[in-house]
C-alpha cells in the first residue's frame, strides 16, 4: 500500500486553474522531487499536503487516513521553507523545541531531542545563537531539525535551497539526502533546479502547467523523456521536426531520410513529429561515429573549457553539440558547412 | 579619499536647531527666575508641592496607560489578521486608521457628546466613568494613526504568513502562535507605538477639557493663563517626558530579537544541552 496518496487533485484560485487532476503515490521513505518552471503550481501541491490550502477537488490520503480536510497542525507533517521562516524571537535551542513544546512533551525529552537534531546538522555549538546570528545556510540547517524534531510522517520542502549560494546549494543537498536516508523519512522536495532533482531523488515528477508531464526515476526522466515540454526542461535537449513517411519509423529529416528505432503510433503519415538528441550523442568531427549525417550550418561556437559548445542550423531548425576539448579537435568556426553525426537509435521520439 | 567639510549642510542643520532650541532654553532660563536675583528650581519646587499636579498628571498617565493598552488590544489582532487573510482589505484599514489625523479632535469629541449626551440611549456622558471611558476612547483614536503605523512596520518586517504556517506545521493552534510567535516579534513595535500614544495623550487638551476631565493638558493651559513660572517649568518637564519617550521608542525599535534588558548570564542560556 501507498504512504502517502495524492489522488485527482485539482485546485483553483477563482478561475485561474492551478493545478490539474494531480496524481501521485509515494511508497514511504520515498524522496520526491517535483521540478518544473516557476508557476507551475508546485507550491501549491506542496501546500495542499501541508494542509495550507484546500483542493478544489481530489483526495489526499498519508498512510491509510484521508487527511484532506484535516487542519495542519494535527497532519504531523514537516515543513522547510524557502525563506527559513525560523522564529526570530527565539534562539537555536528554541526554534528546534518548538514543536515537541506544543506537543507537551516533558522537559528532559525535550532537551534530549533537540541535543539529537541538532548533532544531526551539525550545529551543537550554536544552540544559544538567535537567527539573526547565523547565515543563511546554518538558518536553513536549523529550519531542517525543527521541522524532524517532532518525528513527522512527511518532510516538504519548499526550494530550501534557492536563497543559498551555490556551493553552500551542492553541500546542503546532499547533507539533506543523507539525513533523509539515516531516518528514512518520506520526502516531498521542490526545486526548479533540473541538476538539484536529478542528483539527490528517487523519483521526479515534472510538472507543467498544473498537471504531471512525467513520473520517473532520474535516469528514464533524463533519457526518457516522454513530452517535449520534459525534453526541453530537463538537461539541454536538441528539438528537431521531421516528417513522417511512414508508421514503422521512418522520417524525413529536411532532405535526409532517417529510420528511427520504434515505430510511430502517435501520428499518421505525413504529419510532423519531434525528436530529440542530446548535445553530447552528435558529432562535428567526421569520427564517423553513428549511422546517420545531416548537412548543416555552424552559427557559433563558444568555448567552455573541457567542452566546446557549437551552435548550428539543421534543416532549419536550431541546435547545439558539444565536443570535448582535446590539442587535437579542430571544429568548423562560424558560417562554415559541417555535417552533423549520430546514430539514429538515439533519437528519442517525443509524445509531445 | 577625504570629503571636503559639507559647510552649507552644517549651516542649516545649526540655524534649524537654534529655531527649536533658542526658544527652548529662553523657556528653561525664565523657569529658573522665579526667586528675584538669583537662579533657583523654585518654579519646579512650586509646581511638585501642588496637589492639583499630582493629581493631574496621575489622572493623565492612568487614562493614557489604558488607552495603551486598549489600543493595542485592538491594532495588533485586526493588523494581524488582515496581513495574513485580507491582505487586499490593508489600504482601506491603513486609510480608517488615519482618519484622526484628518478629522480635528473637537469634531470628535462634540460627535462623542451628541452620541453619548443625555439623552441619547447610552448617555455615557452622565457618569464619571462613562466619561472617562469616552475620554480615554479618545486617545485611543487619537493614538490609532501612530499605533497602527508602527505595528504594522513591525509586522511587516517578519513575514507573520509563512512564521504562522511554519508554526502551524509544527502543531501550534492559532493561539499559540500569536501569544508565543507573533506577538513577541512586534513587542517592541508596540512598544514603541505605545510611547507615541503617551507622549499625544499626557498633555492632550481638547478631548479632556470639553469633557470637563481633570486631566494634565487642561492643568497645564490654566496654568498658563495664571501664572508665569511655574507654566514654563511645566513646559520644560513635559519637553523632557516626550524626548525621554522618544529615545526609549527608539531603542524598543532598534533593539535586536532576544536582547534582554539585562544580558542573560551564558551558563543560565545553556538550557541543559549536554556536549
Ligand atoms: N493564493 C493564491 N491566490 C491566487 N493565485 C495563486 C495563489 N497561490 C498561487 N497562485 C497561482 O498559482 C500558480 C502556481 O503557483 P505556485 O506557487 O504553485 O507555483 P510554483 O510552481 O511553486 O512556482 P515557483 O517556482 O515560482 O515557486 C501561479 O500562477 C500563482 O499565481
Ligand atoms: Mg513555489
Amino acid at each position: 500500500m501507498n504512504f502517502l496518496r495524492i489522488a485527482a487533485v485539482s485546485k483553483s484560485f477563482g478561475a485561474n486553474h492551478v493545478v490539474k487532476e494531480f496524481n501521485l503515490d509515494i511508497d514511504k521513505g520515498e524522496f520526491i522531487s517535483f521540478l518544473g518552471p516557476s508557476g507551475c503550481g508546485k507550491t501549491t501541491v506542496l501546500r495542499m499536503v501541508a494542509g495550507f490550502e484546500t483542493p478544489s477537488a481530489g483526495r489526499i490520503v498519508l498512510n491509510g487516513e484521508d487527511i484532506t480536510a484535516l487542519p495542519s497542525r494535527q497532519r504531523n507533517i514537516g515543513m522547510v521553507f524557502q525563506a527559513y521562516a525560523l522564529f526570530p524571537n527565539m534562539n537555536v535551542f528554541d526554534n528546534v523545541a518548538f514543536g515537541l513544546k506544543v506537543a507537551g512533551q516533558p522537559k528532559a525529552e525535550i532537551a534530549a531531542r533537540v541535543s539529537e537534531m541538532l548533532k544531526l546538522i551539525h550545529l551543537e555549538h550554536l544552540a544559544d545563537r538567535y537567527p539573526y546570528q547565523m547565515s543563511g545556510g546554518q538558518q536553513q540547517r536549523v529550519a531542517l531539525a525543527r521541522a524532524l524534531a517532532p518525528r513527522p510522517q512527511v518532510l516538504l520542502l519548499d526550494e530550501p535551497l534557492s536563497a543559498l549560494d551555490a556551493k553552500i546549494r551542492v553541500s546542503l543537498r546532499e547533507e539533506i539526502r543523507h539525513i533523509q536516508r539515516q531516518l528514512g523519512i518520506t520526502t516531498i522536495f521542490v526545486t526548479h533546479d533540473q541538476e538539484e532533482a536529478l542528483s539527490i531523488s528517487d523519483r521526479i515528477v515534472v510538472m507543467n502547467g498544473g498537471r504531471a508531464d512525467q513520473i520517473g526515476v532520474p535516469a528514464d526522466i533524463y533519457n526518457r523523456p516522454a513530452t517535449r515540454f520534459v525534453a526541453s526542461f530537463v538537461g539541454t535537449l536538441n528539438m528537431i521536426e521531421a516528417t513522417v513517411l511512414d508508421q514503422s519509423g521512418t522520417v524525413k529529416i529536411g532532405e535526409t531520410v532517417v529510420s528511427l528505432p520504434e515505430p510511430i503510433v502517435h501520428r499518421q503519415q505525413g504529419e510532423t513529429v519531434s525528436l530529440a538528441l542530446r548535445p553530447e550523442a552528435g558529432s562535428l568531427t567526421g569520427d564517423l561515429r553513428g549511422d546517420t549525417a545531416l548537412p548543416g550550418k555552424v552559427l557559433s561556437t563558444h568555448f567552455l573549457g573541457s567542452v566546446i559548445r557549437t551552435k548550428l542550423d539543421v534543416a532549419g531548425h536550431q541546435v547545439s553539440f558539444d565536443t570535448f576539448n582535446g590539442p587535437e579537435t579542430r571544429l568548423p568556426a562560424a558560417g562554415e558547412p559541417a555535417t552533423l553525426r549520430f546514430a539514429a537509435r538515439d533519437l528519442l521520439v517525443l509524445q509531445d | 579619499m577625504k570629503k571636503p567639510f559639507p559647510f552649507a549642510s552644517a549651516l542649516i542643520a545649526l540655524v534649524s536647531a537654534a529655531y527649536f532650541l533658542i526658544p527652548l532654553y529662553a523657556t528653561f532660563q525664565f523657569s529658573l527666575q522665579m526667586v528675584r536675583g538669583e537662579w533657583s528650581l523654585a518654579a519646579y519646587r512650586a509646581v511638585f508641592a501642588s496637589d492639583t499636579f499630582i493629581a493631574t498628571i496621575t489622572y493623565s498617565v492612568v487614562a493614557s496607560l489604558v488607552a495603551i493598552m486598549i489600543g493595542a488590544a485592538i491594532v495588533v489582532p485586526t493588523i494581524y489578521w488582515v496581513r495574513l487573510k485580507l491582505p487586499r482589505l490593508r489600504p482601506v484599514i491603513e486609510f480608517l486608521s488615519l482618519l484622526p489625523l484628518i478629522i480635528p479632535p473637537v469634531v470628535l469629541v462634540f460627535g462623542y457628546i451628541r452620541l453619548f449626551g443625555s439623552s441619547s440611549y447610552l448617555p455615557l456622558t452622565m457618569s464619571d466613568q462613562g466619561t472617562n471611558f469616552l475620554l480615554v476612547m479618545g486617545y485611543v483614536v487619537l493614538a490609532l494613526p501612530y499605533m497602527f503605523r508602527s505595528v504594522d512596520n513591525g509586522m511587516a518586517v517578519i513575514d507573520i504568513a509563512t512564521l504562522t504556517e511554519a508554526a502551524e506545521s509544527l502543531g501550534a493552534s492559532r493561539l499559540r502562535t500569536v501569544a508565543t510567535v507573533i506577538f513577541p516579534n512586534v513587542r517592541s513595535a508596540i512598544v514603541s507605538g505605545a510611547f507615541l500614544t503617551f507622549s499625544i495623550s499626557l498633555g492632550e487638551f481638547v478631548l479632556a477639557s470639553l469633557l470637563n476631565r481633570p486631566a494634565f493638558g487642561p492643568y497645564l493651559v490654566q496654568m498658563g493663563q495664571d501664572r508665569a513660572y511655574e507654566p514654563a517649568a511645566l513646559a520644560v518637564m513635559t519637553f523632557g517626558l516626550t524626548w525621554a519617550c522618544m529615545a526609549l521608542m527608539q531603542y524598543f525599535a532598534n533593539r535586536k530579537p532576544g536582547s534582554r534588558f539585562v544580558p542573560r548570564l551564558p551558563l543560565s542560556s545553556a538550557k541543559g544541552i549536554s556536549p
